[in-house]
């Protein structure tokens, strides 16, 4: 196994990527890499720490509506408990990284719920607005803020079509480790790219009790989440705005 | 009779000065840099961290967030994770406290960073907190 | 006619010191009113994550937009060669830079890190239009100082019709700048319209004129010198050409709304929903801010008053700050349309109409900026020659001494 672990590490990143997920023995050393041991909460081998984010990679997620249960917010606490989102008790200007959303047909009356985030569109309309260039996108999708740079003028949450943006309207204190978030700045869900840097997966994905949150690299055409979305329906939410989304949904 | 009242002015402003002086010196102990827990050296020479750490954190800052390299050496991180001072509690002292890493000099040097507006100052980070109702 | 005569006003009057008083304490509230806001967190105010701009950028907007127009009787003179606003050219100027002062002042210090502002000065991001309209800014204060400059100093005179040219361009990009800030955003149901820009360049023309209007009567009635029925009759008509020009943008901007069956929803709320921005609509901007001031601006028995030119000016700045309110506060309370032909709910307010309620540091911030540019302008026509000793007919009109 730790013959096979080396091998990857020689080859090139996509390959290695692939090759993870088609052969058995290359999962499960993927697996016991990360020490997590669920062979489906691991993407791929842990991304070197030298490397930088790859533009051959396109992150994302493919969400079954169908899946998700009516009175579950599993992938929301999730969320909050993975940076401290606990909120002051204000839910006007709290933040929320990911909510779920109950659509009702006004016809049909039909009802569907589904998690909603950061879309980490290819084309944001975030980072077009962004005066100072805080808001970017990483090579791999992940549309994120530099913080370093936000000056908080808000334009990236008016021109954002999912309203997936929040303003940090307090002082914060209790910042996790890997999650800086201050007064002042504007943030969003970060695909967990802290997670996804190791080799692991969002944690909304994971908290999810039905599997409805698939977490994988769109561009391999033998992941996950490619080869669902090429054999069932998947759609983008305001896929008129061509913004070619990093996140799709079943069953909507 | 102007030129002598010029110089009484010079020397009660010089007299000022030096008495202003000697009050900062006697408030402000110099810095008690917090020993590093783990390891004799630093990630870089000693001297060299002084005066180009910030450099390093930028360069550091820059390569992790924007292009998602993730090596620890500069980082802010490994700062107050190696020079931790704990407190009375046992427990590792936030930048709130004056005997904070980071602190200790920049307090000297009356510079002032906002890292921590945003970062968390202790190793590890908050503890998840829970969701409130 | 002779050359104008410029003289600073006297400015030493018990009532100009408690003006510029009141001004003043006006600015430090609104700076009071930031450091609260920025001490506290945005959470002091009425903006939430749902209105993410408040009344800090109704404001901020208003007086921006307020600014490029305000140099427009400077353009009448030096760009489309009307010599009788000639004499009323610098203080336009003037205008133009301190009413963008009081704007950007209260933009910035509405942001959630106005210490910053460096980097937004140094950092750009050229897709942004915000971006641009940082650089539009800047260059507005330095092509109208030319401006200015040129106008002031008689060996530089020569200058000042080429500068006043540039001047005019400049103001026509940075109000398109501005619109384009609404225009351009695709995400909104009542944006995303290209008529934005132009509209805002029409609204700033009206909106420049009430402000310079405001202060050009008062200092004459306050001061004593003479400003003539010729000048102030043509001001008024050029005020009521304004207004008329905003109704036909608003109403195309609507009109097209109101034929696209996807913006039916947006339109209803905005003209005939239960909330404020219909009555800000009909009453406000219609009412009071277009109907009321186009009477007094064509109509006879109103003709070169002093007193109902201004009340003309302040129902115009009425009405512009209602409309600046449903442009940005009606457009973000609006819900996304994200799901067409769904109902939408979730704990993050989807699907439903926002509410707004503004909090008195956010407004006061606002004030402030007002204040500041009224505040600079009084002060400068105190040390400065920026006011004609006289603006009596003789000395402006024409064809006064063929008829005289």
């Amino acid at each position: 196994m730790s013959n096979t672990q080396d091998h990857i590490q020689d080859d090139n990143q996509i390959d290695s990527y692939r090759r993870k997920l088609l052969g058995g023995g290359a999962a499960l050393a993927g697996a016991a890499a990360l020490g997590s041991g669920v062979f489906f909460t691991s993407i791929a081998r842990a991304k070197p720490d030298a490397e930088p984010a790859s533009s051959e990679i396109r992150w994302g997620f493919l969400i079954d509506t169908n899946k998700c249960a009516d009175n579950c917010d599993k992938c929301v606490t999730a969320c909050n408990d993975e940076f401290n989102l606990t909120g002051f008790g204000r839910p006007e200007t709290d933040a929320q990284w990911i909510r779920t959303v109950t659509l009702r047909d006004k016809k049909t009356g039909h009802t569907t719920k589904l998690p909603l985030m950061c879309q980490h569109c290819a084309h944001p309309p975030c980072v077009d607005v962004c005066p100072t260039g805080a808001s970017f996108k990483r090579p791999d999708g992940i549309v994120l803020v530099d913080k370093h740079t936000c000056i908080g003028c808000r334009y990236c949450m008016i021109a954002c079509p999912y309203k997936a943006r929040s303003f940090v309207h307090e002082t914060i204190e209790n910042q996790k480790e890997y999650g800086p978030r201050g007064k002042g700045t504007v943030e969003s869900c970060t695909l967990c790219v802290h997670r996804v840097d190791k080799g692991e997966i969002p944690a909304c994905a994971e908290a999810c009790p039905e599997k409805a949150i698939l977490f994988g690299n769109m561009n391999d055409a033998n992941s996950d989440i490619a080869r669902r979305m090429a054999s069932t329906v998947s759609t983008e939410i305001r896929g008129d705005l061509r913004l070619d989304l990093g996140v799709r949904y079943q069953g909507i | 009779m102007k030129a002598k009242r010029n110089t009484q002015r010079f020397w009660l402003a010089a007299f000022i000065f030096v008495l202003f002086s000697f009050g900062v010196m006697a408030d402000v102990p110099v810095p008690d840099i917090p020993e590093a827990v783990k390891g004799e050296q630093c990630v870089e020479e000693t001297g060299f961290m002084r005066r180009n750490h910030m450099e390093l954190l930028l360069h550091q800052r820059d390569d992790t967030l924007r292009k998602g390299i993730r090596t620890q050496k500069h980082s802010l991180k490994n700062c107050f994770t190696c020079h931790v001072v704990k407190g009375a509690d046992n427990q590792p002292v936030t930048v709130k406290d004056s005997r904070h890493f980071c602190r200790e000099c920049h307090d000297y040097a009356a510079v002032q960073v906002d890292c921590f507006q945003c970062h968390t100052s202790v190793p590890g980070g908050a503890k998840t907190t829970g969701t409130r109702p | 006619m002779k050359p104008t005569t410029f003289r600073e006003i006297t400015g030493n009057s018990k009532g100009y010191y408690m003006l510029l008083a009141l001004l003043g304490l006006t600015v430090a509230a609104g700076l009071g009113s930031a450091w609260y806001m920025e001490h506290n967190g945005h959470w002091v105010t009425g903006m939430n994550n749902q209105i993410v701009w408040g009344m800090p950028h109704v404001f901020a907007v208003f007086l921006i937009v307020a600014a490029s127009g305000a140099l427009n009787v400077a353009s009448m003179s030096s760009v489309f060669g009307k010599t009788s606003y000639k004499p009323l050219a610098p203080l336009s100027g003037l205008m133009a830079i301190t009413l963008l002062t009081g704007g950007l002042m209260v933009l910035v210090l509405d942001l959630g890190r106005p210490d910053r502002l460096i980097v937004a000065m140094t950092t750009y991001n050229f897709k942004s239009i915000f971006a641009w309209n940082m650089i539009l800014y800047n260059g507005f204060f330095l092509i109208v100082g030319i401006y200015l400059w040129t106008m002031m100093q008689r060996n530089l005179n020569q200058y000042s019709k080429t500068a006043g040219f540039f001047a005019f361009l400049w103001r026509l990009a940075l109000t398109t700048g501005t619109g384009s800030i609404f225009g351009f955003i695709v995400a909104r149901q009542f944006y995303d319209a290209a008529i934005m820009a132009p509209m805002f360049i029409v609204m700033s023309f009206a909106f420049g004129l009430a402000f310079f209007l405001i202060f050009l009567l008062a200092a004459y009635k306050w001061t004593g010198r003479e400003i003539g029925s010729y000048l102030i009759n043509r001001l008024q008509k050029l005020l009521g050409l304004f207004i008329a020009a905003v109704l036909l943008f608003v109403v195309i901007f609507h009109l097209t709304n109101l034929y696209v069956t996807q913006h039916h929803g947006v339109e209803d709320f905005i003209l005939a929903g239960d909330n404020i921005y219909s009555g800000l609509f009909w009453v406000g901007y219609l009412l009071l801010g277009t109907i009321f001031p186009l009477i007094i601006c064509y109509t006879s028995a109103f003709r070169a008053s002093i007193g109902w030119t201004t009340a003309a000016a302040i129902l115009v700045i009425a009405g512009g700050l209602s409309q600046m309110y449903i442009i940005i506060i009606g457009g973000q309370a609006f819900p996304l349309d994200m799901f067409p032909g769904k109902e939408v709910s979730s704990s993050f307010y989807d699907g439903v109409i926002v509410t707004y309620s503004p909090t008195a540091p956010e407004v006061m911030l606002g004030l402030g900026g007002v204040a500041l540019a009224f505040a600079a302008t009084l002060f400068a026509v105190k040390i400065l020659r920026f006011l004609p000793l006289s603006l009596a007919n003789a000395k402006i009109d024409p064809h006064h001494s063929a008829q005289g």
